[in-house]
């Protein structure tokens, strides 16, 4: 079963539909579940005491090695902190979001995704394709960096440990790039 | 690089579209859910759904299309209308809608934007502004364009987006459903002002009307009769402004 973090806001609908997943915030199924999504919607200090009660049972899951997929807040939340607010990332993955500065914010609209390492979330969609992106902060550049976007200069738009996703965009809000994600995220196994 | 946007705009009243509308070559013309199909086949970047019956008569808008669009799109839209209450936005963004917007209730009481934004966050908040050109100056009407508040637009814009709007729909009442062009001095002001994005609407009538509000700083322009009337596909227009060095999502 794939559990679709439901964090209270965000629509969750295309999501559902396309990986057949399960929404959800309680922590017995997302124990039980063999592959997560987190789409996050809201504000960093939001999501963190949202998922508060999910917080262990969620790094437990991650740890285990099971599929997870974050998106947009959800990879955000992977890491230990945010600029935007207090509050405590999973930190599965170490460093802070920032916030753009010098640059118009949010990041807002369709923009280019080039690949830096092989992802299967990325397989038989062409590099540089465009993605739906809405957001003001950005993940640190890390040796997980697995996808950069051009929004006055670089940035990580898309991370990759082992079996661990994260993409700063919204696949379900991508057209049809963004649902070959989806579905490609639903046959990692 | 990020692409300028060609943004369409739906007015919904009792559930159908409405203004504007010559459908002549698709079946169930004013279903809103076919209408955004049949746009999101064409290459548009984004939707704006208006119920404009919910700001004349204190109506919520309906939930089953924003959830029902939401089902069956996956493109970005925007939903408001009449919007007044904290637990109505949360609700639409719950059924499905990527960002909601607010207007006359964003002018009376202004801190709604920092309470809203705070909880859906910035990015999904967009604040709608209707402006006239009169006696020498930008000015900011309310209520579907009927009330004059005697409010600088430019200063009210800066307002909005500091108190956390992730976006502003800037509508002229001068040129809108004129079809001769957006009112590219208005938007040009805005953008100098704020440093969040600004979608041009009202007065879209050829792609060369979307050239010249993306070469006043617009980041996306939004329009409805051009489009309903099947005068210009998404495609003809981004066609066209890749032509004159727009980058656009083609």
């Amino acid at each position: 079963m794939i559990a679709i973090i439901d964090i209270g806001t965000g629509n969750l609908s295309t999501i559902e539909r396309v990986t057949g997943g399960k929404i959800t915030i309680d922590p017995d199924e997302i124990e039980r579940s063999d592959k997560i999504i987190f789409p996050g919607v809201g504000s960093f200090q939001y999501v963190a005491e949202v998922i508060k009660p999910i917080r262990e049972v969620l790094i437990k899951v991650i740890k285990s090695g099971i599929p997870y997929l974050g998106i947009c807040l959800g990879m955000e939340m992977l890491f230990d902190s945010s600029e935007e607010g207090i509050g405590d990332g999973l930190g599965i993955m170490h460093g802070r979001i920032k916030k753009f500065n010098g640059i118009k914010t949010p990041h807002m609209g369709w923009n280019q995704v080039e690949n830096l390492m092989d992802s299967q979330i990325m397989d038989d969609i062409p590099d540089n394709s465009f993605f739906y992106f809405m957001h003001s902060y950005y993940a640190p550049d890390t040796e997980y960096t697995a996808m950069k976007t051009d929004y006055g200069r670089y940035f990580t738009s898309g991370i990759r440990y082992r079996n661990i996703y994260g993409v700063q965009f919204h696949p379900e809000k991508s057209g049809e790039n963004g649902i070959r994600i989806l579905k490609n995220f639903g046959v990692i196994s | 690089m990020l692409a300028k946007r060609i943004i369409a705009a739906l007015d919904i009243a009792d559930g159908r579209v409405v203004k504007g509308v010559n459908f002549e070559n698709i079946k169930d013309s004013g279903d809103p859910v076919e209408l955004a199909k049949r746009y999101v086949s064409e290459g548009m970047d984004e939707l704006v759904f208006l119920d404009i019956r919910a700001t004349r008569e204190k109506r919520k808008i309906l939930s089953d299309i924003v959830r029902k669009v939401a089902s069956e799109i996956s493109i970005p839209f925007t939903v408001g209308g009449g919007l007044s209450d904290l637990d109505d936005m949360i609700s639409i963004i719950r059924n499905g809608a990527d960002k909601i917007f607010i207007n006359t209730y964003a002018v009376e009481h202004p801190e709604i934007i920092k309470d809203i934004s705070d909880r859906i966050g910035s990015a999904n908040t967009v604040i709608a502004i209707d402006s006239m050109f009169i006696d020498g100056k930008y000015t900011v009407y309310i209520k579907g364009g009927s009330n004059n508040t005697g409010i600088d637009t430019v200063e009210w814009a800066r307002t909005a987006a500091s108190l956390g709007a992730g976006e502003l729909l800037v509508t002229s009442i001068n040129t809108d459903g004129t079809m001769k062009g957006f009112d590219v001095n208005l938007i040009n002001r805005i953008v100098e002002n704020v440093d969040i994005p600004v979608i041009a609407s009202g007065g879209a009538g050829r792609p060369v009307d979307f050239l010249e509000a993306f070469n006043a700083g617009a980041d996306g322009a939004l329009a409805a009769s051009i489009f309903h009337s099947g005068k210009c596909s998404p495609v003809d227009i981004k066609n066209y402004l890749r032509e004159n060095g727009i980058n656009v999502r083609l």
